[in-house]
C-alpha cells in the first residue's frame, strides 16, 4: 500500500481520537459550573476528566506532529493560512489546561470558582474555534501558487473573512453542541447522584441543538443528505438510550457520531487535503504534500511499535479510573 | 518592525518562556521519582510528604510546559511556513516521534501517578512516576536532535527539484555529535534548575523563620534542602564538563559562534579568554579587557597554543563559500550571554556547594532564628569563624537562587540560537527565507500581544500556586494522639487517607 495514503488515514485517526476524547473534556469543562451546584459537585464533575485530559490532549500533538512529518506542505499551509484562528486556539487551550490543572492545587473556594469559570469559557471558545476551523478547512482556502494564503486587504479582513462565513459559524455551532452532548453523556456515565441526574437532563436539549446545527451544515456545505439523516437517527438513538438509563450506549452512540463526522470531513475531499479556492491546480493533495519515502518509512516503523502501546496504556488509564465519581466527601 | 523581525521576536518570546518550564519539569520528575523510591524503600513518612510536595510542583510546572509546548509545535507552520516546507522532511519525523513516543508517556502516566495513589498497587504506582521521568528524557533527546540538525546539518540531501532538505537517515540524525554533547549539557542544566528550587524551599523552611528548628517538619525540610544542594552542586560540575565538551564540538562545526562568544576578530594562536571586555560600538577589538591567557585556545581546542579563528577571517571564508552577505552574528549578545550563562550557572552551583559544607554532619545554617547548631557540637577550626557570615550569605541568596539556573539556561539558549544567525540551518537555510510570506506584520503583532497577555497571566498564576504549594505544612498533624506512634510508619502510610492527593 502507498505509505502516504496510510499516513493520511493515521492523521484522520489522530483527529478522530482527539475530537472524541477532548470533545467530552470540553463538554465537561462547560457543563461543570452548570451541573455542579456546589464546590464538591463541580469537583466531582471535573474529577471524571482530571486524570486523563492531559493524555487526551496529546492526540492533538500527535495529529499536528504527524501532519508535519508526513505532509509538511499541508502543515505549513494550514497553519499559516489560518494564522490568527490557530493562535486563538492555542491561547484557549493554554488557559483551559492551566485552569484545570491549577484548580485543585489551592484549597480555596474563590480560587476554584475562578478556575472553573476560566475553564468553562476557554472550553467553549476552543470547541467553537475548532469547529469553525474544521468547517473552513473543509471548504478550502485561497491558496496561491506558493502554498500560502496571501493577506489581501489586510490582516483583520483576512481573519474576519475566514471566520465570519456561514461555514465557520455553523462549524462553531456544531463544535460547541457536539462537545456539550459528548460531555453530558460522558458525565451521566461517570458520575453519581445529582450531577448524574442533571447531566442526563442535558442530553436531549444538546442533541436537539446539534441536530439543528448538523442539518444546517448539510444544507449549506454540499455534504451528502444521507449524512444528515444518519446524524439525526444516531442522535435520536442516543437520546432514547439515555432516557432508558442505558448511559453507556448513549455515550457510545454519540462517540460514533462524532467519529463519523470527523472522518466524513477529512475523507470527502480526498485525495485533496486542502483545496485552493483560487485554482484547483494549487490545491494540496496527498501526493503533492507527502514527505520523502525515508521520512514516511521512518515514522511508519516508529508508529508500528509505539502506537499500539499508546492505545493500550491509555485504555489502562481509563480502566484504572473506571469507577463512577461521587460528590460525597471522601471517607476517612 | 516588519513581519520578519516581529516573527523572530515572537519565536524568541514563546520559546524562552516555554523553556522556563521544561528544565524544571525534567528535573522535578526525576526528583519526585527519587523521593518516592526513597519512601518505597524506607517507608519513612517524610519522604512521602516530600514526594507529594515535589510532585505537586511538577504537576503545575508540567501543565504550563505542555500548553506552551503545544505552541512550539504549531509555530513552525504559523509564522515560519517556508522553513517548515524546507525542513519538514527532517524535522517532522523527530517531532512526530517525540509526540508519539515521549509526550504520550509523560501526559498519560503523570495523570495515572497523581490520581492513582489509592488506585494502583504501590510498585506499579512507583513505576508510573519513573515512566514520566524517563519520558521527559526521551522527549528532550529527540527534540534536541532536531535542534542539533540546525546547528550541524547531517543525514540529509537537498532535493534537486524542490531545493528542500530530504531525510536520508533518521538513525544518523539521532546521533548527531552536537546532540551527544548538547543533551547531557542540557540535562545537567535542567537538573540544576530543580535542585536550586528544592534547596531554596527546603533551606527557607528549615532555617528561615522563628521556631523552624523546633518544628516537627524541620528534619524533612533539611532533607529536601540537602537533596537540592547535592543536585545543584553536582550538576554544576556536570554542566561545566559537558559545556567544555560541547564548546569544542561547536568550535569545529560552527567556528563563527565561538569566535562571537569571545568577540575574537582576528585569528590568534594561544588565544586568551576575556572575563569582561568593553569595546566601542561598531568597532572590532575591545579597548579594555581582563584576559586569562591561553584559556580560549584551551576551551576551543584543548591546546593552549592552538589557533582560534577570528570573526573577520571567518567572514572572508564564508563569503567565498556562500556568496556575498554578512555572516557575523550579533557579537555583543553572543559575548555577554555566553559569560552570563557561565556566571549564573556557576554561582548557583557555588551556593549549593557552600550550603552542603555548612550543613554537613547534621549541622545547620547559623541564622537569625537558628541556634548555633542542630544538636551537634559546634564547628571548630580556622574556618569556624566563617560559618555565621557564610550562612547569612546563603540565606540572603535563597530568594534569587531558583532564578539563577533558569537565567543560565535562558542565556545559553539565546547564545546558541542568536550566534548561529543569519542561519536557521547552519550553512543551508537563512532565517529571512523561512518566514511565512502570506502574513502581515499586523497579524504577527496581534498574536504577539495575545501571547504576551496570556503568558503573563500564566506566569503570575504559576508563581502564586507554586508559592502556595511550597508554603504549606508538609504533613497534617496526627489526627488521633492515641494512634500507634511507633516506627510503624509504613503501615500507617499505607492506611493513610489520601486527603492530600487529588484535592478536587
Amino acid at each position: 500500500m502507498d505509505l502516504a495514503v496510510l499516513w493520511f488515514g493515521l492523521v484522520v485517526l489522530c483527529w478522530v481520537l482527539f475530537l472524541v476524547l477532548e470533545g467530552f473534556d470540553f463538554g465537561v469543562g462547560m457543563l461543570a459550573p452548570v451541573l455542579g451546584r456546589d464546590a464538591p459537585q463541580r469537583g466531582a464533575a471535573l474529577r471524571t476528566i482530571a486524570p486523563v485530559w492531559d493524555g487526551n490532549e496529546v492526540w492533538l500533538v500527535a495529529a499536528v506532529g504527524v501532519t508535519f512529518a508526513a505532509f509538511p506542505d499541508w502543515y505549513a499551509s494550514m497553519l499559516s493560512g489560518l494564522y490568527l484562528p490557530m493562535v486563538a486556539l492555542l491561547l484557549g487551550l493554554a488557559v483551559r489546561g492551566v485552569a484545570l490543572e491549577f484548580r485543585g492545587k489551592k484549597d480555596d473556594d474563590a480560587w476554584r470558582t475562578r478556575c472553573d469559570l476560566a475553564l468553562a469559557f476557554s472550553s467553549a471558545a476552543v470547541a467553537a474555534i475548532l469547529g469553525a476551523v474544521l468547517g473552513v478547512l473543509a471548504g478550502g482556502l485561497a491558496i496561491g501558487a506558493d502554498g500560502e494564503v496571501a493577506a489581501t486587504g489586510g490582516a483583520l479582513a483576512r481573519t474576519l473573512g475566514v471566520l465570519v462565513t456561514p461555514a465557520a459559524l455553523i462549524g462553531a455551532a456544531v463544535g460547541v453542541t457536539s462537545a456539550l452532548l459528548l460531555g453530558a453523556t460522558y458525565l451521566s456515565l461517570r458520575t453519581t447522584g445529582p450531577v448524574r441526574e442533571r447531566a442526563r437532563s442535558w442530553v436531549a436539549p444538546a442533541a436537539g441543538a446539534l441536530a439543528l446545527a448538523a442539518m444546517l451544515a448539510v444544507a449549506t456545505s454540499g455534504l451528502p443528505w444521507w449524512l444528515g439523516a444518519v446524524a439525526v437517527a444516531l442522535l435520536g438513538a442516543g437520546v432514547l438510550a439515555s432516557r432508558r438509563g442505558r448511559e453507556g450506549w448513549a455515550f457510545a452512540v454519540v462517540v460514533v457520531l462524532q467519529a463519523l463526522v470527523v472522518v466524513a470531513l477529512f475523507v470527502r475531499g480526498a485525495p485533496v487535503l486542502l483545496a485552493s479556492t483560487l485554482d484547483p491546480a494549487w490545491s494540496i493533495t496527498i501526493a503533492s504534500a507527502a514527505a520523502s519515502d525515508t521520512a514516511l518509512t521512518t515514522i511508519s516503523w516508529a508508529a508500528l511499535f509505539i502506537l499500539p502501546g499508546v492505545l493500550v496504556y491509555q485504555a489502562l488509564a481509563y480502566w484504572v479510573f473506571r469507577r463512577r465519581v461521587s460528590s460525597d466527601p471522601v471517607p476517612t | 518592525m516588519d513581519t520578519l523581525d516581529l516573527s523572530r521576536l515572537q519565536f524568541a518570546v514563546v520559546t524562552i518562556y516555554h523553556y522556563f518550564f521544561v528544565p524544571l519539569s525534567i528535573s522535578l520528575a526525576a526528583l519526585t521519582a527519587g523521593l518516592q523510591t526513597a519512601w518505597h524503600r524506607t517507608g519513612k513518612q517524610h519522604y512521602r510528604d516530600l514526594t507529594m510536595l515535589v510532585g505537586k510542583l511538577l504537576m503545575v510546572t508540567f501543565a504550563v510546559g505542555i500548553v506552551t509546548g503545544l505552541v512550539q509545535e504549531f509555530q513552525f507552520g504559523l509564522a515560519w511556513s517556508d522553513f517548515a516546507r524546507f525542513y519538514g522532511d527532517v524535522f517532522g519525523p523527530t517531532l512526530a516521534i517525540e509526540g508519539m513516543l515521549a509526550f504520550f508517556l509523560e501526559a498519560t502516566f503523570l495523570g495515572l501517578w497523581f490520581f492513582g495513589w489509592d488506585r494502583l498497587p504501590r510498585r506499579i504506582h512507583l513505576a508510573t512516576i519513573w515512566i514520566v521521568a524517563v519520558g521527559t528524557l526521551i522527549s528532550a533527546y529527540v527534540i534536541l536532535a532536531a535542534n542539533s540538525f540546525m546547528q550541524n546539518p547531517i543525514a540529509y540531501e537537498i532535493d534537486p527539484e524542490t531545493g528542500r532538505a530530504r531525510l536520508e537517515s533518521f538513525g544518523e540524525l539521532m546521533v548527531n555529535e552536537v546532540n551527544l554533547a548538547a543533551f547531557p549539557h542540557t540535562i545537567a542544566g535542567a537538573a540544576m534548575t530543580g535542585g536550586a528550587l528544592l534547596l531554596a524551599i527546603g533551606a527557607r523552611r528549615a532555617w528561615g523563620r522563628p521556631g523552624a528548628l523546633l518544628h516537627r517538619d524541620h528534619h524533612a525540610w533539611r532533607t529536601l534542602a540537602r537533596l537540592g544542594g547535592w543536585v545543584t552542586a553536582l550538576s554544576g560540575v556536570a554542566v561545566a564538563i559537558t559545556g567544555d565538551l560541547l564548546g569544542k564540538i561547536i568550535t569545529t562545526v560552527q567556528p563563527m559562534k565561538m569566535a562571537a562568544a569571545e568577540g575574537l576578530y582576528r585569528s590568534q594562536a594561544g588565544a586568551p579568554f576575556s572575563i569582561v571586555a568593553i569595546g566601542r560600538p561598531g568597532e572590532g577589538e575591545p579597548f579594555f579587557s581582563i584576559d586569562v591567557p591561553y584559556l580560549l585556545s584551551i576551551l576551543a581546542k584543548g591546546d593552549p597554543t592552538a589557533v582560534v579563528e577570528g570573526l573577520d577571517d571567518l567572514q572572508a571564508t564564508y563569503v567565498e563559500q556562500y556568496g556575498a552577505g554578512n555572516y557575523i552574528p550579533w557579537v555583543p549578545v553572543a559575548y555577554w550571554t555566553f559569560r552570563l550563562m557561565i556566571g549564573t550557572g556557576m554561582l548557583a552551583a557555588l551556593v549549593g556547594a557552600v550550603f552542603l559544607v555548612l550543613t554537613r554532619r547534621g549541622r545547620g545554617l547559623v541564622g537569625p532564628f537558628a541556634g548555633e547548631v542542630d544538636g551537634v557540637a559546634p564547628a571548630r577550626g580556622p574556618l569556624a569563624q566563617l560559618r555565621r557570615p557564610a550562612s547569612r550569605l546563603v540565606m540572603l541568596s535563597l530568594p534569587l537562587l531558583p532564578a539563577l539556573p533558569v537565567l543560565a539556561n535562558t542565556f545559553g539558549w539565546i547564545f546558541t540560537e542568536t550566534a548561529r544567525q543569519p542561519w536557521l540551518v547552519f550553512g543551508l537555510f537563512k532565517t529571512e527565507d523561512g518566514v511565512s510570506t502570506g502574513l502581515t506584520s499586523a497579524e504577527v503583532l496581534a498574536s504577539l500581544i495575545g501571547f504576551g497577555i496570556v503568558y503573563g497571566v500564566l506566569a503570575v498564576v504559576w508563581y502564586r500556586v507554586a508559592r502556595h504549594i511550597a508554603g504549606r505544612e508538609l504533613s497534617a498533624p496526627p489526627s488521633a494522639p492515641s494512634e500507634n506512634d511507633g516506627d510503624d510508619d509504613d503501615a500507617r502510610a499505607a492506611r493513610r487517607p489520601r486527603s492530600d492527593a487529588p484535592a478536587y
